[in-house]
């Protein structure tokens, strides 16, 4: 059994059992903290790096995401550094992509698109890179834009541990890291894809997106993930 | 032809929609020889689309411009129709129709109020920081209030139905994406008495100040040429679909109920080293002998009547104006033309609106992948006939684009007119250049209401500069406004 530890978020004195995260606790309660790699039902991984927070006594800054409650811990989610890294961070996605709001097809339902409202980016003080990427259109009814994709890897974990067919993964190192599906093939050509389109409802963004979608027309929805999630962990079919 | 020894430059152009740069050149005995209008932007919209898909090519096109982004939206979205292969419900074409129609209202609103009225109310001569919208409301607030309504009310139909005023990315491949309310219906409707006052207010003004002005206005680019645009089977004036017709200066029908589709038979376009705006003409003629003019002067001469009465009535005084040659040669009438289409775009708008279809909530879209390598829209922008054409991959990803765009069909055009209003005013490279003959060349422009932003690209920059240019180039002086 989970013990109960006391920690302080942003001056609230909040409890969480030992196995939470910081952002868990903060979740629990209705203490807000940046994500966009974090989804809850799958595992997290630290990856985007807007959810680090400052702990006291640590210099390091914490994935919010993937470090533990400890009993005492005082956390702060909310400093002028932490702000100011948050931006960077956006900032540095979209100068890494091609991120063209104005004309995606997840215009004004996209994550990294309210990101960029929540911490203020009114410019990117970075050089775009402006990379060359690929549209992969092969498979019948989703179409993956490498342009606008952030390597959240949500696509990569739902396919794993949720639907079990592992058809995606991430190749590559560094700025050259990319989806893939199988062995770096064309989608349309999977043999290990169902189709269920359960990677392209996690995607915060228009990265993954249904075919005959036009502009601003692809909202997402993952909250199928609590339900598939309870329904397996607890044998609850309610939504 | 004697060498051109000198040139005087105006640039940047202003109240168009874009950038554009005018030089007048002269010859060895000081007499204008040539003037040319040189678009000097450069954008690559048809390059960067290549790899996006089809579905996302309205929204993507639309940004071309944001004066007219509607047109761009409706031909991109009929090209994808082509490729999807369907037939789009009877109520997104109509919801497309009114659509189109509220573009027009609102194009030529701003054109013939915003851009056009200070020449005509203010006159050509007058002091050119009170020649603009603002000294036009300061003069005739009550002229220049109206014409802001009326632009106002396109706009908001616009609004209403794509959900903003400008790049609403309301139709899409295979219909639109959503339905018309009864309660939206009637607000539109409920809006159309004033805009018809305003419209007559506009019809007999631009009237009265042809007749007043007649002789003085025979020089703004008048000259024959073919016309062009969209005609429905039976010959009335179509804004959407339909065919396209071409007429000569006689008013002969050159060309009859030719396929928009295939515009690549029947027209290319030629490229010339001074401008960056491609010149496309009726390939059967040649270059420049197949010169055509389009938008609302081009529509109403090709046309036999609008089909609907209180225009119909109007284009009879219209076509009386063009006395036995059934068409009207001067482009000063592009004025006029502009605010009868106002005209003809609210009556088509009140029939559409009261047709049950049109508020039909549940069959506005088609839903398809991508069926055809290839397709092609067109339909009537508010300054002319507008093309997109795309090539796609059998995955519905685009290879290949090509748009032809209403304001480079007319760069001929433009370019003969300020010609004859440059020999018609401007006769010794010595006299000191007035405003008002500096503004009587660019009103020529204007006659266009050319968007440059469309056919070329760029956001335009008001101040004005002229330069003189000597015969090895050398800018001689330079005035600036």
């Amino acid at each position: 059994m989970d013990e109960i530890k006391t920690l302080t978020i942003d001056g609230e004195i909040v409890s969480a059992p030992s196995s939470a995260t910081i952002l868990d606790a903060a979740m629990e309660n209705d203490l807000h903290i940046p994500t966009l790699c974090n989804l809850q039902g799958l595992d997290a991984v630290g990856a985007c790096r807007l959810c680090l927070v400052e702990i006291q006594g640590q210099n390091k800054l914490q994935p919010a995401c993937t470090t533990r409650v400890e009993e005492n811990m005082v956390v702060q989610s909310k400093s002028a550094r932490l702000q100011k890294y948050r931006r960077m961070i956006v900032e540095m996605l979209f100068a890494e992509g091609n991120h063209i709001c104005s004309v995606c097809v997840a215009n004004g339902h996209c994550e990294l698109q309210n990101l960029g409202y929540e911490v203020g980016m009114d410019s990117v003080r970075f050089d775009y890179v402006y990379p060359t990427k690929k549209v992969d259109a092969t498979h019948e009814r989703f179409v993956l834009d490498h342009n606008r994709c952030v390597l959240c890897t949500r696509c990569v974990r739902v396919c794993d541990e949720i639907e079990g067919a592992h058809t995606w993964d991430v190749a590559g190192r560094g700025i050259g890291t990319f989806v893939v599906t199988d062995l770096a093939g064309d989608w349309g050509g999977s043999g290990s894809c169902t189709s269920c389109g359960k990677c392209v409802l996690v995607c915060p963004t228009g990265a993954l997106f249904d075919k005959g979608k036009a502009v601003g027309e692809m909202s997402k929805n993952s909250d199928f993930l609590e339900y598939i999630v309870n329904a397996r962990e607890k044998k609850q079919w309610i939504k | 032809m004697a060498k051109p020894t000198r040139q005087i430059t105006i640039d940047p152009v202003t109240r168009i929609e874009g950038h554009a740069k005018i030089t007048i050149h002269f010859n060895d005995q000081g007499a204008v020889e040539d003037a040319r209008i040189h678009i000097t932007e450069f954008r690559g919209f048809e390059k960067f689309c290549e790899g996006r898909l089809v579905w996302e090519m309205p929204g993507i096109t639309s940004r071309i411009c944001g004066i007219c982004p509607v047109s761009h939206l409706l031909t991109s979205a009929k090209a994808g129709d082509d490729i999807l292969a369907v037939e789009i419900p009877k109520t997104a074409e109509n919801l497309r129709r009114v659509l189109n129609l509220a573009q027009w209202v609102q194009s030529h609103a701003l054109s013939f109020f915003h851009l056009s009225a200070p020449d005509l109310l203010l006159g050509f001569d007058a002091a050119p920081e009170k020649r603009n919208i603002f000294g036009l409301a300061e003069a005739h607030p009550e002229f220049a209030r109206k014409g802001i309504r009326l632009r106002k009310f396109g706009q908001e139909v616009i609004e209403d139905l794509g959900g903003r005023k400008i790049h609403p990315v309301y139709a899409v491949p295979g219909g639109v994406r959503a339905p018309l309310s009864v309660e939206t219906r009637d607000k539109i409707l409920a809006g159309l008495p004033e805009a018809y006052d305003i419209t007559s207010m506009g019809l007999e003004y631009i009237k009265a100040f042809i007749e007043t002005n007649h002789g003085k206005l025979d020089v703004f680019g008048n000259f024959p040429s073919l016309f062009m645009g969209h005609v429905t089977a039976e010959g009335a004036l179509e804004y959407y679909d339909g065919f396209l017709r071409v007429v000569d200066s006689g008013g002969n029908i050159v060309a009859d109920m030719l396929d928009p589709k295939k515009y690549n038979d029947y027209i290319s376009e030629k490229v010339e080293d001074w401008s960056y705006l491609k010149f496309p003409y009726y390939e059967p003629l040649g270059y420049p002998q197949g010169n055509y003019r389009v938008g609302p002067l081009a529509r109403l001469n090709v046309c036999s009547h609008t089909g609907s009465p209180k225009s119909d009535k109007e284009l009879l005084v219209f076509k009386q104006m063009a006395g036995t040659r059934n068409v009207v040669l001067n482009s000063f009438y592009y004025h006029y033309a502009r605010m009868l289409e106002v005209l003809f775009a609210l009556e088509r708008m009140e029939e559409l609106l009261t047709d049950p279809d049109t508020v039909n909530q549940e069959d506005y879209r088609a839903r398809a992948f991508s069926n055809k390598p290839h397709g092609v829209g067109a339909c009537e922008a508010p300054r002319g006939t507008l093309f997109h054409n795309y090539t796609v991959g059998r995955d519905g990803v685009i290879k290949h684009v090509d748009m032809v765009i209403a304001t480079g069909q007319n760069n001929l055009s433009m370019n003969r007119a300020i010609r004859q209003i440059a020999m018609h005013y401007i006769s010794d490279p010595e006299t000191e250049i007035t405003e008002g003959i500096l503004n009587r060349i660019e009103a020529g422009i204007r006659c266009f209401d050319p968007c440059l932003s469309c056919s070329t690209h760029a956001i335009g920059r008001m101040p004005m500069q002229v330069q003189y240019i000597g015969p090895d180039g050398t800018p001689l002086r330079t005035k600036r406004r």
